[in-house]
């Protein structure tokens, strides 16, 4: 099936997401699709799979024009659309979440329907398993049942968004292998979402950039890397390098440190970081390093060990007291858990920062001024904090950690961020290791893991490994850790 | 068994009846993932309507049509106010639970205390002659039955049948629902209007079988009952069935025992009683009570037990529907 | 917009106005004259200057329960065990009236302070059960029914007037216990001036304090509030308590001005009534006392309508409670256009937000 773009353009409010994008795809091919945060690579393909109409432009599929009203209508005409987290209900059985919006009778032939799901799975080369819940699957076999359920709709054309974004090494090459099948000996044309060159690269036939809203170009691949960066960027983000670790006193040491939540358990933990240290956390979600991060936080409850914070036993920490120790986190959705949507700036700042009954206004107001230029923040005292963009938000979260904090625990510091604010971030986070501050974040991001950190812990089914210089380990050696190897 | 106790049970089954019918309605309505609040209201203004439908027309028929009528209306108003308006479902739930409540006693002013119809006792050939169960559950009237088949009903379709899926789908992730073609938004409507139809039977049932006649306040109290028990049975029809069974056993049980025992006062402390267990039950089921409970018990019976005894809501459960 | 600011002020009266013409309605099918009974409950409400000051006398407990909600809801959330904890107001009011004489001013005092005390801990009940994994409209809710209980238990028991149960309420309090009233009505002055610095507390409360900042944040968003530092059990209990102790001051009010010792349904539902208030008012602080007045004004007036036309006096209720829904779904003119455009454009474009 060969699928065109005639003129796609798309705009919420005064963003233009997609502007007259013509693009053409041939059957058989495997294409990348890369930019930047905010380029429209999400926009475009959600157009593409009918999560969204156009504001105008068109689809036509083997030269017939089609309009879309639904994700159904478009799976109906071929075209299947992977999400980043898949779109299924995690109560249901592996079974049910596959029959789901499948026509039939009544009752549910559970029997017939579930040798019927095997068999699918054997065909594409998956391990399924009909009667095991989707809330106990990892990421990547949730993956896999969104694949076979596109695939035994009817979908020509698979486009998959960030799909490698927390599996594991063995599993991205499992799922890069079928996809390669599907490619050459199905005649399939998938599409690749992703912002990782490297990914792109091993498995794409041609790139396609995007960039503010446009298409800027495209290449055959393999083709130089530098190629690519200079059509995704307009200029190119200088990356601050990594400062040289300054060894303190110990702000955080656990000893048999032991976690317990009805899904999982964490095994005994043995770490100690200290003042001007930046330790990472890595694994797929799920593994124990959420458990372990929240845990040193006080927002979940110790189910035996010791923890001390700058060498002071805490037997029953509580984040509110842990705070009061120069402790702070910082949670991945900035609006769920983080800022509070209705409430200004400068009330933030205000809430934070202020002692004493009432407020001081125009104190929290000159406050948060200073912070806006200091933070580089795009927006007023008086602006609400869900006016502002994702990466503003996280400036404003970096402008409300006070000057003395001793230990930042941070989840996914730069997930969603554009290189430039990534950048950004860890700036200020190496500003505040340099002032003496410990700092402990977990990401999904393995670049991310082996540039930023002195130190790396690796977690799997809720076990630690042993701590890994990251100056000599390698991508292989988290993967393989990751994937549950000693 | 003691024939006087086969006659405590058999009263314990009608009793419970409407507010099975009505525990299976609100399961429905909240599983798509609409919370009728108003349930306390609509109980008492179907109630009424019930009543005065019969009444006017001599027809049992015309009087549980008008109760599921009132019923469906009181939902539609909260489905349509939460799924069009984007409102909060708890306000205009709370809002139609008090104006349910106020409109019932103004329109049943002229019906109050009068001799109505009663739906007639219908035994079932051969299964009332089984021993214990037949005369408890088989020697009774349509209402009783009609709970029983719903329940068993409602149950097979939530869990068991093709349209179960996408109901629950909508009520536990609506995107993936919507992604596989299930019309949210409708069906929301649809199972809303439903469940709240089945509310108004109940309280037709109140009117025309458990409690005949009408007064002021006649089920003041037992909608939120009803709201607590769809808690205490994790969201299936079954399990709450058996809540309500074991509630008004419970409270019979309690009333006899007190009686003999306290004589006058305990009249006070049977007036508290269904509100302490309901506070007791809540507790247990979605509470940190419960939780400290388990965590005594050996690790294996722990998993099982905690799936059996505390069920997670529906995950959507009274969220706006996000589109476009 | 091109239309002019006044149209959209003129629609909030829009379902005001559907609301009185579907009551008219009602009573059309009663046989009852709508002109008839809203000019008797205009007579009831305003007739006289004692009736006005009769219906001030209403308004005032009203006020306090529905200040005290405004509190409340800002930490996010539903009191609606407000009903309970302003019978405790009462039961603790009375308590110090039936058990203590002193001069009036101590007395009356101590009253006010047991009535705010009781009312107070009856909300911070319903906090910790809420903190225990209960809903506080459940909790809230069999309390309600507890605080009835224990009204009945107290008056038909341990305070069962000397003469026998025969009259529904205690003996009548002593004179000093009683707060004085203006002429023959049931109107306080000193009532009044409790309600006004109520509603200065909660000003400075909301629009001032860190204290309201707190709860604004915690009522929005829990989670982000707690890793902001806010504790969200503390917070939640304070504002319940907060909301509590005003409900129970309402309460001490309606015994010790409205009647004369504690009755079977000394509050009648204004804890219920008080929360339409909150809900009719968009949580907003100014608005709440004409909101308040105004269902004060219904409900005094419909009491009159009852004697003159032999009407159920709900009319009042039921004209509050339908004038409550239609804002509650109509008020807001944006977001009936919004639905009206869905509704126009068969054309969805459904999806998640990008």
């Amino acid at each position: 099936m060969r699928v065109e773009l005639d003129k796609i353009s798309k705009s919420f409010g005064p963003v233009q997401a997609n502007r007259g994008i013509s693009l053409t795809f041939e059957a058989g091919r495997i294409y990348g699709l890369l930019g930047e945060n905010g380029a429209g690579k999400s926009t475009l393909m959600k157009i593409l799979s009918g999560y969204q109409t156009p504001d105008s432009g068109r689809i036509l599929l083997d030269a017939v024009p089609q309009q879309f009203r639904s994700p159904l209508d478009a799976l109906a005409a071929g075209i299947g659309m992977l999400y980043q987290d898949p779109l299924d209900v995690p109560p249901f059985t592996v079974l049910e979440n596959y029959l789901l919006g499948q026509p039939g009778g009544l009752a549910i032939p559970r029997r017939t329907a579930a040798d019927q799901l095997r068999q699918l799975g054997q065909h594409y080369g998956f391990d399924v398993h009909p009667h095991e819940r989707i809330e106990d699957l990892s990421l990547g076999e949730r993956q896999q049942l969104e694949l076979l359920r596109l695939l035994s709709g009817g979908a020509q054309l698979l486009i998959l968004d960030e799909p490698t974004t927390g599996i594991s090494a063995e599993q991205k090459s499992v799922l890069f292998n079928s996809l390669r099948d599907l490619a050459r000996k199905e005649r399939k044309t998938l599409i690749l979402v992703s912002h990782k060159l490297e990914e792109v690269q091993d498995l794409c036939d041609q790139a396609i950039v995007l960039r503010q809203g446009d298409y800027v170009g495209g290449a055959k691949l393999p083709c130089p890397s530098r190629k690519l960066v200079n059509l995704m960027f307009a200029e190119l983000p200088r990356r601050a390098p990594r400062p040289r670790p300054v060894a303190g006193t110990p702000q955080l040491e656990l000893r048999d440190l032991v976690v317990r939540t009805p899904r999982l358990a964490l095994q005994p933990v043995d770490l100690s970081l200290h003042a001007g240290e930046v330790l990472g956390l890595a694994g797929l979600e799920g593994n124990g390093q959420e458990l372990l991060l929240r845990a040193c936080a006080g927002l979940l409850p110790l189910a035996g060990g010791e923890l001390r914070l700058a060498g002071q036993r805490q037997p029953r920490l509580d984040y509110l007291a842990a705070r009061k120790l120069g402790l702070h986190y910082l949670a991945a959705g900035r609006l769920e858990e983080g800022l509070v949507s209705g409430m200004t700036l400068a009330e933030h700042m205000a809430l934070v920062s202020q002692n004493g009954l009432f407020v001081d206004r125009a104190a929290s107001r000159a406050q948060t001024r200073r912070q806006i230029k200091q933070y580089q923040i795009v927006a007023r005292p008086g602006s609400r904090v869900e006016e502002l963009s994702g990466g503003n938000q996280q400036r404003v979260l970096f402008g409300l950690l006070p000057d003395d904090a001793q230990l930042i625990l941070a989840e996914h510091p730069t997930r969603g961020l554009d290189l430039r604010s990534s950048d950004w971030i860890w700036q200020q986070l190496d500003l505040r290791r340099r002032e003496g501050a410990a700092i402990l974040f977990l990401s999904a991001d393995l670049d991310e893991l082996l540039e930023r950190s002195d130190r790396i812990a690796v977690f799997s089914g809720g076990r630690m490994s042993r701590l890994l210089d990251a100056r000599q380990t390698s991508l292989n050696e988290l993967g393989h850790l990751i994937g549950g190897g000693a | 068994m003691d024939a006087n106790w086969i006659a405590i049970a058999a009263s314990i089954v009608l009793q419970s009846s409407p507010l099975i019918i009505a525990v299976c309605g609100e399961t429905l309505s909240e599983r798509a993932g609409v919370v009728n609040l108003s349930l306390d209201g609509s109980l008492l203004l179907s109630a009424m309507a019930g009543f005065a439908a019969a009444y006017v027309s001599n027809s049992l028929l015309l009087g549980f049509l008008a109760g599921a009528g009132v019923g469906a209306l009181m939902a539609l108003v909260v489905a349509f106010g939460s799924l069009a308006l984007r409102q909060s479902q708890v306000a205009v739930g709370f809002v139609l639970t008090l104006l349910g409540d106020s409109l019932s006693a103004f329109l049943g002013q002229n019906f109050t205390r009068l001799p109505g119809i009663w739906v007639p006792r219908l035994p079932i050939p051969w299964l009332k002659d089984i021993p214990v169960l037949g005369p408890i559950v088989f020697n009774q009237d349509l209402v009783v039955y009609f709970a029983l088949v719903l329940t068993l009903a409602s149950t097979w379709w939530i869990f068991h049948s093709r349209p179960g899926l996408a109901l629950r789908s909508a009520g536990e992730r609506p995107e993936a629902a919507f992604a596989r073609g299930v019309a949210v938004r409708k069906l929301r409507y649809a199972y809303a209007v439903l469940g709240g139809a089945l509310v108004g039977v109940a309280g037709a049932a109140y009117s025309l079988d458990v409690k005949i006649g009408w007064a002021e306040g006649h089920t003041r109290g037992l909608g939120w009952i009803a709201l607590a028990i769809v808690i205490f049975g994790g969201w299936s029809p079954l399990r709450g069935a058996l809540g309500v069974l074991l509630f008004v056993a419970t409270r019979s049980v309690i009333s006899v025992v007190l009686q003999r025992s306290l004589g006058e006062s305990s009249v006070v402390v049977l007036n508290a009683l269904p509100w302490l267990l309901m506070l007791l039950v809540l507790l247990v089921v979605s509470g940190r009570l419960g939780g400290q409970l388990l965590a005594r018990l050996p690790a294996p019976l722990q998993r099982p037990l905690r799936g059996l005894m505390q069920a997670a809501p529906p995950a959507a459960l009274g969220a706006e529907l996000k589109e476009g | 917009m091109t239309r002019p600011a006044w149209l959209a002020q003129l629609w909030t009266l829009a379902p005001v106005l559907a609301a009185l013409l579907l009551t008219s309605l009602l009573l059309v099918a009663f046989g009852a004259s709508p002109a008839e009974a809203f000019s008797a409950m205009w007579q009831g409400a305003f007739g006289s200057q004692d009736r006005l000051l009769t219906t001030v006398a209403f308004w005032i407990p009203l006020l306090l329960s529905a200040l005290g909600l405004l509190v409340s809801f800002r930490a996010g959330l539903w009191n609606i065990g407000i009903e309970g904890q302003f019978i405790l107001g009462a039961i603790g009011a009375s308590w110090v009236a039936l058990s203590l004489q002193l001069p009036a001013p101590l007395q009356i005092s101590l009253e006010v302070l047991a009535a705010m005390a009781a009312g107070a801990l009856w909300a911070a009940l319903a906090g910790l059960l809420k903190r225990w994994g209960v809903h506080e409209i459940f909790g809230g809710l069999a309390l309600n029914n507890l605080a009835v209980i224990l009204t009945n238990f107290m008056i038909s028991g341990p305070w069962q007037p000397p003469e026998g149960g025969s009259f529904r309420g205690t003996a009548p309090f002593h004179a000093d216990a009683l707060l004085p009233l203006v002429g023959s009505t049931r109107f306080s002055l000193v009532a009044l001036a409790l309600a006004g610095l109520a509603f200065g507390l909660v000003l400075l409360a909301l629009r001032n304090s860190r204290w309201g900042l707190r709860l604004k944040a915690l009522g929005r968003n829990p989670r982000s509030a707690r890793l902001l530092g806010v504790s969200s059990r503390r917070e939640t209990l304070l504002a319940m308590a907060f909301c509590g102790a005003l409900a129970g001051l309402g309460g001490a009010l309606r015994v010790l001005s409205w009647f004369d010792s504690l009755r079977q349904s000394i509050s009648g539902g204004i804890g219920y009534l008080a929360l339409m208030v909150v809900i009719l008012a968009a949580f907003r602080l100014f608005w709440t006392p004409l909101v308040a007045f105004f269902f004060a004004s219904v409900l005094s007036g419909s009491i009159v309508l009852q004697l003159r036309t032999q009407l159920h006096s709900s009319l009042g209720d039921i004209l509050t409670g339908v004038m409550v829904l239609l804002v509650l779904l109509f008020g807001n003119r944006e977001v009936l256009q919004t639905w009206w455009s869905e509704v126009r454009s068969a054309r969805r474009t459904p999806g998640r937000q990008s």
